[in-house]
């Protein structure tokens, strides 16, 4: 069945509208709709994927579809997905719709904003859907040209260096990327035969463990990279900084977790014996990653550094989870992915609305707006709440499940990088609440924000669809879970005959 | 009596030749008021000849073996074609100038003939033929170089080449000179099979691919590169970096694959380090440049590096990737030089920070050198990307993967001066840019041919899959 193919062709097709649209309200309204069809379309799948599991389908990947492209290197056009990949879908599907909601009022050079913006999500999505490492490889590079521009054009503050600065250094990791592909391509057929980019059938020979400690790194840095690892997370506080409101929603809700993916998808899935032999140097990054974004985030003044640090921390989080090796973590990281895909996506769109009303995002400077600008206000408590992790959240369940997982090791190294881990959680407490006081209660420090205007119709469908979707995996979290858990099986199933 | 049907597999070059004396003779009918009249006619007549000899022909030799014609030397001859009726299209705004009517009949015929030079080169058999088609390209080139013969630097360009080429030429004479002496033949075939890693092969081989070195400069062989490239017209600029380099690495790396076949390792190690060389002076230098030119220049020194990258990998997948390449690399240099070329007629603008501001008052070009420079760094979807990924996977099919490594970090440094011009033209303030004009209808139409195969080429295949079967021939 083609079905997955239309989350590119709807992009894409949607693109192509925008082209003959005039001015603002024109391509707002077509990239409305045809966002609109896309998370119609990501629902779908969702519950599609739930009653053909429920009916007893047990491959590893459903909806797979397979088109050969370059026949003579053995590359294929394959696309299909498992459990993770429809959450990360719905994710990335529920962001963009919120996204276009958030850059309604998007003047200078309208049209051109929501090509590129779409653009990015064509790569976001097909990245998702694919199962060839070469489709996935240039989904993943795909997001480049647009990113660039969107930062760069529409961004704010010091767009230009924050834009060249993240572009460079996420195409150094795609280089990086690029060679540990090659690697695997190039060890994929031990026992002679065709080479081959299928993920799925990578999985089931085994790589010389000699190539996997040499592409192991270059894959998980390559993929960290994207995902803020320390000390490569620098384009992150500048770049979503920088970035127009929609573009921040979508690269640190989805972007950074398509790192996060891929560490997990490639990297640890097709190289398992490299990544248990090494996983201590990435644990103790990514522990430095989550404590460090964490205190950074503590230091900031600024609104939307504040959230890029704490999305440091935050997305630390999940690759020191996926690090952990085992179902628990692994499943924890999968859903603080889709959690905090979502809470950032919220905290970024109400940054996003709050600064096109104050002109400012130094909390110095604010003080009271829940007064003043009441649904804004709750949002962002709300959004904050998520973030700290309280219990009704999705927040909650996530972190939760990974410091189960993580204290499932019982040796000295791993406690202790849970426990420095698991401290992070007070310092976002910390950061949270200060901001959230100093923002949204106590005097009123301008004039000018006496009078703010209420949020708007579209400002409220946008932040409302990201909230529900927060508040859903909150309450019922064990329906995620068990789509997640069903998909892991295969993948413990293959790092556990290396564990033991 | 020459059986005529093996004459067909010439018809590249003699179609050539007839184009250009058909030129020839019309202008010398044609009214001194008249000329452009002219540039019509050419493009339309070039562009005939170019259809007619997509006609397949049997593949076979002629001349003793001198000469080879199979689908692989057709196709690339029919890129070069291609090639070369792009620059045509491109150079209307040039010729149309007042101070060119006297010469435009010579401008096709001097680009016709150093094509004509560089088919013969592809199809060689033997060093001579090799040589002789390396020479007929060459000395007219020099001419067209310097042919805005007022301005100082198209005719210190035009110098410069000359006796460049004339020196890199002695350096491969020697090299050739020493291989024959030491196989006694001057056949590729018959060398192939003599070839031994003795002193004497081994020094001729350093020299000859010195000489290629300064053809397609390669650092430490490019200093000439930027000042002829610079001062040269724009469209000669773009046929230097395209056509010519393209046929120079084409017979190089079929030299490299059946001639030094028994010295692979050899000229791998020696390749390895011409690579990086390559590919990171030409970079570094790039980033320093604000001429489009000159940038241009550097960039596409650069990227004779990442084509070396490809050379490594042997065998068939080796020569499609550089085949490959090379058609890609066609449709990109010829975009982003057509728009610089359209910039420069309509207003003598040739710097980038003269390009400021360029999508507010012409957003397609700007659209079109952005596709292409993104094209050149190698991100998708255009078709650069593809490109360039399979020259690393030709690399990476004999295990180079630290060389790919260092190629993909120099594709990420290559991203940052390709995203300068990009800001220059999208994000950069400027009060007066470039004003709105309208290009000649040529050039447009070369354009939409250059943005629609950068944006086709990669998806389709075929296309890819059509070059390696070709190239099973070689094997």
């Amino acid at each position: 069945m083609d079905f997955l193919n239309l989350f590119v062709i709807v992009p894409v097709l949607t693109m192509i509208g925008i082209l003959f649209t005039k001015e603002l309200k024109g391509a707002r309204l077509v990239s409305a709709i045809g966002m609109g069809i896309q998370l119609v379309l990501a629902i779908f799948l969702v519950f599609y994927y739930l009653s053909v599991r429920g009916a007893g389908n047990l491959h590893e990947m459903i909806l797979t579809t397979d088109y050969s492209w370059f026949p003579s290197l053995n590359i294929h056009y394959f696309i299909g997905v498992d459990g993770i990949a429809v959450a990360m879908i719905a994710l990335t599907a529920i962001v963009i719709f919120a996204g276009v909601f958030a850059s309604w009022e998007m003047e200078y050079l309208s049209r051109e904003f929501f090509i590129s913006l779409i653009l990015l999500s064509t790569g976001v999505f097909g990245f998702f859907i694919s199962l060839d490492l070469f489709t996935m490889f240039l989904f993943y590079e795909l997001a480049v040209i647009p990113m660039y521009l969107l930062i760069g054009i529409w961004g704010s503050g010091p767009k230009e260096a924050s834009a060249m600065k993240l572009t460079l250094m996420l195409m150094a990791g795609s280089a990086l990327l690029l060679v540990g592909i090659l690697g695997i391509y190039y060890h994929s057929a031990p026992n002679g035969g065709p080479h081959t980019f299928n993920i799925l059938a990578i999985s089931k020979i085994h790589i010389p463990l000699a190539a996997q400690r040499f592409f192991f790194p270059l894959t998980f840095v390559g993929f960290g990279i994207l995902g803020a690892l320390f000390p490569l997370h620098t384009w992150s506080p500048s770049g979503h900084a920088s970035a127009p409101t929609a573009v921040s929603m979508l690269h640190a809700g989805v972007l950074m977790k398509l790192g996060a993916y891929g560490c997990f998808r490639v990297a640890i899935f097709l190289m398992p014996q490299a990544a248990t032999q090494m996983a201590w140097i990435f644990i103790i990054l990514t522990s430095i990653s989550v404590v460090y974004g964490a205190f950074g985030a503590i230091m900031q003044k600024d609104l939307k550094f504040i959230n890029a640090y704490s999305s440091v921390s935050h997305v630390g989080l999940i690759l020191f989870a996926l690090l952990m090796m085992n179902k628990i973590a692994m499943d924890g990281a999968i859903l603080q992915m889709i959690s905090h895909g979502l809470m950032t996506a919220l905290f970024f769109a109400l940054i996003g609305m709050i600064y096109g009303r104050t002109h400012t995002r130094d909390i110095r400077e604010m003080g009271g707006l829940m007064k003043v600008i009441p649904f804004l206000g709750v949002m962002y408590m709300i959004a904050g709440f998520a973030s700290l992790g309280l219990p009704g959240f999705s927040g909650f369940v996530a972190e939760m499940t990974i410091f189960v997982g993580a204290f499932k090791h019982s040796d000295l190294f791993h406690r202790v990088a849970s426990v420095v881990v698991v401290s992070s959680i007070v310092i976002t407490a910390v950061y949270i609440l200060r901001v959230v006081g100093k923002l949204l209660l106590g005097p009123v420090q301008k004039e000018a924000h006496l009078h703010l205007k209420g949020a708007s119709w579209y400002e409220k469908l946008s932040t409302t669809s990201l909230l529900i979707a927060i508040v859903g995996i909150g309450v019922l979290p064990l329906w995620l879970s068990d789509t997640i858990l069903n998909s892991l099986q295969p993948i413990m199933e293959k790092l556990v005959a290396y564990l033991h | 009596m020459m059986d005529f049907k093996y004459i067909l597999l010439m018809r590249h070059e003699l179609l050539l030749v007839l184009v250009a004396v058909i030129i020839l003779i019309f202008d010398f009918l044609t009214d001194r008021e008249k000329k452009n009249r002219l540039i019509p006619f050419s493009i339309y007549l070039f562009a005939g000849a170019m259809l007619v000899s997509f006609f397949p022909v049997k593949p076979g030799v002629l001349f003793g073996g001198s000469f080879q014609g199979n689908a692989l030397t057709d196709f690339f001859k029919d890129i070069l074609n291609l090639a070369l009726l792009i620059v045509f299209m491109q150079s209307e705004g040039y010729l149309r100038k007042e101070e060119n009517r006297e010469k435009i009949a010579e401008y096709f015929v001097l680009l016709i003939l150093t094509l004509v030079g560089m088919d013969y080169m592809v199809s060689s058999g033997d060093f001579l033929t090799f040589y002789v088609g390396l020479e007929t390209a060459s000395i007219p080139l020099a001419g067209l170089v310097a042919y805005d013969k007022f301005k100082s630097r198209s005719a210190e360009g035009g110098v410069k080449l000359i006796l460049l080429s004339a020196l890199s030429s002695g350096v491969l004479l020697f090299g050739l000179s020493l291989v024959y002496g030491a196989t006694g033949s001057i056949y590729f075939s018959d060398i192939a099979k003599h070839i031994t890693a003795s002193p004497l092969i081994i020094l001729g081989f350093i020299f000859f691919l010195s000489g290629m070195g300064f053809k397609i400069s390669l650092v430490p062989f490019h200093l000439w590169t930027a000042d002829v490239y610079e001062g040269a017209p724009m469209s000669i600029t773009a046929y230097l970096s395209v056509v010519s380099k393209g046929a120079a690495v084409f017979i190089l790396t079929i030299i490299l694959y059946k001639v030094f076949k028994n010295i692979t390792g050899l000229w791998e190690t020696a390749l390895y380090a011409l690579a990086i060389l390559t590919m990171t002076v030409g970079n570094l230098f790039a980033i320093r440049q604000n001429n489009i030119k000159r940038f241009l220049a550097f960039s596409s020194i650069a990227q004779a590096g990442f084509i070396l990258v490809g050379i490594m990998g042997t065998g068939s997948l080796g020569m499609t990737s550089i085949v490959y390449f090379i058609l890609i690399y066609v449709f990109t240099n010829l975009g982003a030089f057509g728009v610089a070329s359209a910039i420069f007629n309509a207003s003598g603008v040739e710097t980038i920070s003269g390009y400021n501001g360029l999508y507010k008052t012409n957003p397609r070009l700007s659209l079109i050198m952005m596709l292409s420079l993104f094209s050149l760094a190698g991100i998708p979807p255009v078709a650069g990307f593809f490109g360039k990924f399979f020259m690393f996977t030709s690399a990476g099919s004999k295990g180079y993967f630290i060389l790919i490594l260092i190629g993909v970090l120099n594709a990420t440094i290559s991203l940052y001066y390709y995203l300068m011009v990009v800001k220059a033209m999208f994000i950069n303030k400027n009060d007066h840019p470039v004003p709105y004009f309208r290009s000649p209808n040529f050039l447009r139409f070369s354009l939409l041919l250059c943005s629609i195969a950068l944006v086709f080429i990669g998806f389709a295949g075929g296309i890819f899959e059509y070059i390696m079967s070709v190239s099973h021939v070689l094997f």
